[in-house]
């Protein structure tokens, strides 16, 4: 994109045929972007309950729609705060997987000795199934809450940490050597080059992580249970299915999706508010 | 800041090399026993075949490197304030607008934008770019990116700008804009260069003394004046003289090939 020199657009009075044709095909692909994933959301709805109630399916079998709805609107008491305490979990594990990875991110681009000591640790923990090792968390930190936030932290801090090293070391080399010939300290180097050079890095770990910190909190909340953060929305889901109660299972599931979309929706703006100025991923063809 | 440009042979010196050497991993001899002397005013352009160590000097001179051995000797002592340095590529921060990429010199230097703002303002404008400032380096042109390069260099009015082949990578058209651009704002600022590139006619044009190095080992094997006043203009690249200079700069050129291969 460049910038005219007296910045006055190009005006075309007319389209030919095939910009026409262009425009067209992109009007409908806009329309259809929503359209068709909502259409077949209200077509599997309506599959469901067609197939619920021609079948007579029994409730504590596939509950249908008009249940899990009911159950939505009738166990909201419930629900809500569960969804409040899952939610606080997963953002203080992620808020803690930013501080640890970039923390860690950060020692390790300063210091060679540092990464080569500690990586492969990194790794391993990373590696190892979050699941097999909760049980061994539970047994060793007391606090519940704490040993929940650690199941969570732990799958959450990998991909920041990861993608901030590979970023932190991704400056232009011209521009690093520029930096020498000016004299830069560490510091500056850190805070002027290496950083916004790591930010887009930075924030596509970001985006996994808080998938993967919400993954982390429901893995912990079924293994830690309730005296772990009190009722989440794991824990609901767990116990709903204990007492057959399947219609609240289903809405305790349906707004564990929710809250997965919203975080990424979230990371996602966040990431775009930071970088659309000049970053190349949020940049629009023309 | 525009000092009286001296006659060729009359000048204040800045910069002393003599002797250099640069062997990497102690066989590959990139640069071998280098004198040069760089005087306040120059315009050098250092012309030759890739691999004749070329960049290598440039890297030296800007003490990215430590010569093997030999001495560089800034006259009257190493500064600060004493180089500016343009690369092949813009080499702009992506994520900073123009007129922070110029700050960026002073920046390092702990001065706040408020006290050199009048500085960087005027960096931009000798290279015609004062009414991008605020703009982020995306939005511009490959020739006016390379333009917020040099301002960069400028900015500091530092005693030699170091210019590693900076209009390589741009069309034939830009370039020759960027040359007489170039040539026009040491006019305004008496500026002291080094220039690197392998065109002889861009070398030629922009030069008053052209150093022509050989590879393997890197070497100076000529140095050449271009006599031709300044300011030169379109008229000058099609002037007899200008054909002449670039057939002496040619033919040593090619005896640079020559000896190498």
């Amino acid at each position: 994109m460049t910038l005219a020199q007296d910045g006055a657009p190009v005006v075309h009075p007319e389209l030919d045929a095939e910009e026409a044709a262009r425009a067209r095909t992109e009007r409908v692909m806009k329309i259809a972007r929503w359209t068709l994933p909502s259409l077949v959301m209200v077509l599997t709805i309506l599959a469901w309950h067609l197939y619920v109630t021609i079948g007579e399916i029994p409730h504590y079998i596939l509950p249908g729609p008009t249940l899990v709805a009911q159950k939505m609107v009738e166990d909201w008491s419930i629900l809500w705060p569960a969804m409040i305490k899952t939610g606080r979990l997963t953002v203080l594990a992620l808020t803690l997987a930013v501080i640890g990875g970039v923390g860690l991110a950060v020692a390790f681009t300063q210091s060679k000795w540092a990464e080569m000591s500690f990586f492969p640790y990194a790794v391993i923990l990373q590696v190892t199934p979050v699941v097999a090792v909760a049980p061994l968390i539970q047994i060793y930190v007391e606090n519940a809450f704490v040993a929940a936030l650690l199941c969570a932290w732990i799958v959450a801090f990998f991909p920041i940490l990861s993608n901030t090293t590979i970023g932190l070391k991704s400056a232009d080399h011209n521009l690093s050597d520029l930096f020498t010939i000016y004299g830069a300290t560490k510091w500056q180097r850190l805070r002027y080059l290496s950083a916004p050079s790591a930010l887009p890095f930075f924030l596509g770990g970001l985006k996994i992580a808080g998938g993967l910190a919400l993954i982390g909190a429901v893995v912990a909340e079924f293994v830690i249970g309730r005296a772990g953060t009190g009722l989440g929305l794991a824990s609901t889901l767990l116990e709903a299915s204990y007492r057959f109660n399947f219609g609240r299972l289903y809405a305790a599931l349906i707004l564990i999706s929710v809250m997965g979309v919203v975080i990424f929706a979230l990371m996602s703006a966040i990431s775009y508010l930071a970088l659309y100025r000049w970053h190349e991923s949020a940049l629009k063809r023309e | 800041m525009a000092k009286e440009r001296k006659p060729l042979g009359q000048r204040d010196p800045v910069l002393h090399m003599s002797h250099v050497e640069k062997t990497f991993r102690g066989n590959v001899v990139a640069l071998k026993d280098m004198n040069l002397d760089v005087n306040e005013g120059d315009f050098i352009s250092l012309l030759g075949p890739s691999g004749c160590g070329k960049s290598t000097a440039l890297r030296l001179i800007s003490s990215l490197m430590q010569p093997t051995s030999g001495s560089i000797r800034w006259a009257g002592g190493q500064t600060k304030d004493d180089l500016g340095v343009v690369f092949q590529e813009p080499t702009l921060m992506p994520w900073a607008r123009v007129a922070d990429n110029v700050w960026l010199p002073f920046r390092l230097r702990g001065k706040p934008y408020a006290e050199v703002r009048d500085d960087v303002l005027e960096a931009l404008k000798l290279v015609g770019l004062e009414k991008f400032q605020r703009a982020f380096p995306r939005e511009l042109s490959g020739g006016m990116k390379m333009r917020v390069s040099i301002a960069r260099a400028l900015v500091t009015k530092p005693r030699l700008i170091l210019m590693d082949e900076p209009f390589a990578a741009l069309d034939e058209i830009t370039r020759h804009k960027l040359n007489n651009d170039l040539l026009e704002l040491r006019q305004r600022v008496n500026c002291t260069v080094i220039f690197v590139t392998h065109s002889v006619f861009e070398s030629v044009f922009l030069s008053d003394r052209i150093v022509v190095m050989a590879a393997r080992p890197g070497r100076v094997i000529r140095e050449l004046q271009v006599d031709a006043p300044y300011p030169r203009d379109e008229a000058f690249r099609t002037s007899a003289e200008y054909a002449a200079y670039c057939r002496q700069a040619s033919e040593a050129l090619h005896e640079a090939m020559g000896e190498a291969a």
